[in-house]
């Protein structure tokens, strides 16, 4: 009955190659763009957008980030919290202006970014950064490059720790967003309108999500599953490996840094390298990604959904609903969360996306399932 | 993006929570995670202490007051989503009990016009009440610590610290970081050789810290730590053999949970303090009758008299004191956040207050003023007895050196006034 084909012709090659070429499909995505831009940013309180839509957003980019790398170019990675630190900080020093110093002299400051050109930039640093460390996927494989990127996490994080520079040599080693806007609208800051945050972080996730969309299914897109299914037939068939992986490393950081600096600017507005960005960052944002489906866009969205929303649901219905100790809620989401992950690993280990795709299946068929 | 609109569903139910009509009290705990052996007890002193003022004097100035508790387990993320969701209870006062999210909750609470009490942590320089206009740390801070220990020091060695050496082991982390720089001025004033050690986050592996200062060899070591570092910390120094009674605690390195675990070996170890130890205080008779007996007690009841469950009591007690203060000042009994923060401004501890209330000579006597958010910074030095299983007070609160700190605190707070744009002035 529903995502019926029947009757949907495509009469150009560009309607038969759109992403949702199944009208009913379409139409719900537009659907739910035009409620996410201009219907939720009508009815949003602080909370809503701190405790849920913020961190929703945010590590849905992640997701997609860390998806590309490893869902789509199959090359495994546990520096997600450090890359999104080299986001957070870039954005931190765009933001400030940075300095360069030469023998203990102030060399030249650049001028102060813009709050939209900070997060930019933040990616575009960390795009650099993750083709350094992106480097030793060439010889290493699997695991020992898991090795080799959690290498690169705890390097990112004592080094932002370490070196004062970073943190515009602070006392505490805290770095603090300012105050800053976007056309006269607050965008960091603690006096920030909800809805500016929440569509100034919705811009960034549905262009990157666009963005990450159109990659994966054009020419490098394939080189990257190829590279993923066989890298040795992949070779020997003309794809470059050291470019495809490079590419899937730069990429996947680009996004992944984007997040981090949205992480650091807009959402938390201060935050301390170890505390936000450490090795439980890397692993919650991989968990998102194997919980939503691994190489699929929805399931990066559906992952960073499942975990940032369901701690919070768990402790309203535990806590303001029956009333229970705040500590026993705390321990039994560690329990249901954790029960909900094996429960899925075996259910379904493609993840939430395949749970999805069946269900849209089933509802072809509905009601004449045969 | 479907399941984004169920969340949706939960939130608003979640939005609808009801206003109560009581003095909200809201708790920011963490009676889980990596650091919840501190977080548990002070979460129940400061939920006991209102328990027994509703059962005892029903609630403050006729009000019945409610602590609402929310877990934060010391994390930034859940700490956020406390505070908003705390914020819709109507809290009056913010106590995080965390430097990372004290950091972030500073603009935002001034912004929404709520106070914060950060007692003995957060930041510093928020003593200067001009520039911090919602943020409180009365009545002593990290520097008052530090430099309360190396006074200590002083007084030990005649006055004289010149050619000593002094290493600090912190938490590297905005809290451990806080008392470098003053240490690094006291160094430089008194003469003594000041060495860094940072311990890394959670600081269950101290080994090569502690083998750098077997090589080192120093005089004394401070510590600022907390949670399973500090007892980390204190075997690792009793498998150098490090003495003891050279080994000085900042406040959150000096409760029981941190030396019970090394045993024998800690007997000498000493901590900082800016209240009083022990259960040897009539408060906690009526803590036994109206909250104990009558089976209120917060969390398991087994906390009462611990030091950390004392600094929740006497959190709890300077805030109740603070919104009395209000009540007077505003003359309503149903006082919002805005009319606390005047109460805290104007709050004034004195001994004759503190023994009526049960808490003779518990902590120092101060009074908070606009220009000073801090107190007067009046630090007191414990000590641990491995075979009685007991801290004692071992000198009394003396006075810090203000003259250093404050010049400090006026040049920490104007660079953040600066950075967001706020011109100093009382409100």
């Amino acid at each position: 009955m529903f995502y019926r084909e029947a009757g949907d012709f495509s009469t150009t090659y560009a309607e038969d190659q759109q992403t949702f070429p199944i009208k009913f499909d379409r139409y719900r995505y537009y659907l739910v763009l035009f409620i996410a831009i201009f219907v939720v940013p009508f009815a949003l309180n602080d909370y809503w957008v701190n405790s849920l839509l913020l961190p929703f957003l945010i590590y849905a980019i992640a997701a997609l980030g860390l998806n590309i790398l490893v869902g789509y170019c199959g090359q495994v990675s546990l520096g997600t919290g450090g890359f999104m630190a080299v986001g957070a900080y870039s954005c931190y020093k765009f933001m400030t202006g940075v300095d360069i110093w030469w023998g203990g002299e102030l060399l030249f400051r650049l001028p102060e970014f813009n709050i939209f050109f900070s997060v930019i930039m933040g990616g575009v640093m960390t795009a650099l950064v993750g083709v350094l460390f992106g480097l030793p996927s060439l010889r290493i494989k699997g695991f020992y490059l898991a090795v080799a990127t959690l290498a690169a996490q705890f390097f990112l994080v004592w080094l932002f720790n370490r070196v004062s520079w970073f943190y515009n040599y602070s006392a505490s080693g805290q770095i603090s967003a300012p105050e800053r806007d976007l056309f006269g609208i607050l965008i960091t800051g603690p006096s920030t309108t909800p809805w500016a945050t929440y569509l100034f972080c919705l811009f960034f996730t549905i262009v990157s999500a666009y963005v990450a969309r159109n990659l994966t299914r054009g020419a490098s897109g394939r080189k990257w599953m190829a590279i993923r299914d066989m890298d040795i037939a992949a070779e020997i068939i003309g794809v470059n490996p050291l470019r495809a992986k490079l590419t899937a490393f730069m990429v996947s950081s680009f996004f992944i840094g984007i997040s981090g600096a949205l992480f650091f600017s807009v959402y938390l507005g201060a935050v301390e390298v170890g505390e936000a960005f450490g090795i439980q960052k890397s692993f919650l944002v991989l968990f998102m990604i194997i919980i939503g489906g691994l190489g699929s866009i929805f399931g990066s969205f559906a992952g960073a959904a499942f975990l940032v929303l369901l701690p919070v649901a768990l402790k309203v219905v535990g806590v303001d609903w029956f009333g229970w100790p705040t500590d026993i809620v705390a321990h039994l989401n560690l329990v249901v969360v954790g029960f909900l992950i094996i429960v899925f690993l075996i259910a379904e280990p493609h993840g939430i996306n395949q749970l999805w795709r069946v269900a849209k299946e089933k509802l072809r068929l509905w009601p004449f399932p045969h | 993006m479907t399941l984004k609109l169920t969340s949706m569903a939960v939130a608003a139910v979640m939005a609808a929570s009801p206003v109560l009509a009581d003095l909200v009290f809201p708790s920011m705990s963490y009676r889980t995670g990596p650091y919840a052996a501190g977080g548990i007890p002070f979460a129940d002193g400061y939920a006991d202490y209102f328990t027994m003022l509703n059962a005892r004097d029903g609630g403050i100035g006729g009000v019945m007051t409610a602590v609402p508790e929310c877990e934060t387990g010391y994390n930034t993320e859940k700490g956020v989503e406390c505070y908003e969701s705390l914020k819709g209870g109507g809290g009056l006062v913010y106590q995080p009990l965390s430097t990372g999210i004290t950091y972030q909750l500073i603009p935002k609470t001034t912004a929404d016009d709520i106070p914060m009490h950060t007692m003995g942590y957060g930041r510093t320089s928020a003593k200067n009440g001009e520039v911090f206009t919602h943020t409180f740390n009365y009545p002593a801070n990290y520097w008052d610590g530090a430099s309360g220990a190396i006074n200590y020091l002083l007084a030990e060695n005649g006055g004289d610290l010149n050619g000593k050496k002094i290493a600090l082991v912190y938490h590297n982390s905005a809290y451990g970081k806080e008392p470098i720089r003053t240490l690094t001025e006291l160094s430089a004033k008194h003469g003594f050789e000041f060495k860094e050690v940072p311990v890394d986050h959670p600081g269950q592996e101290q080994k090569s810290q502690w083998l750098q200062i077997r090589r080192d060899k120093p005089d004394y070591v401070i510590m600022y730590g907390w949670g399973v570092m500090n007892q980390v910390a204190i075997q690792e120094a009793a498998n150098i053999r490090f003495p003891m009674e050279n080994f000085i605690g900042v406040w959150w390195s000096g409760s029981e949970n941190d030396v019970l675990a090394a045993g024998d070996a800690a007997n000498g170890y000493k901590a900082l303090t800016f209240h009083g130890v022990g259960s040897d205080f009539p408060v906690f008779a009526d803590i036994q009758t109206h909250v104990v007996d009558a089976g209120n007690a917060a969390g398991a009841g087994d906390q009462i008299g611990t030091v950390l469950y004392n600094r929740g009591l006497y959190a709890a007690m300077l805030a109740a004191e603070a919104a009395k203060t209000a009540q007077e000042i505003h003359g309503v009994a149903q006082i919002n956040a805005s009319q606390m923060r005047d109460g805290m401004e104007a709050l004034e501890i004195t001994e004759e207050k503190m023994a009526a209330l049960g808490l003779p000579n518990f902590g120092p006597s101060f009074k908070v003023s606009c220009q000073n958010h801090g107190g007067d910074g009046m630090v007191g030095v414990t000590q641990w007895d491995a075979s009685t299983k007991t801290w004692s007070l071992i000198s009394d609160f003396a006075a810090t050196d203000k003259e250093l700190i404050d010049g400090l605190i006026a040049e920490d707070s104007a660079a953040y006034a600066s950075e967001n744009n706020i011109t100093p002035e009382c409100k």
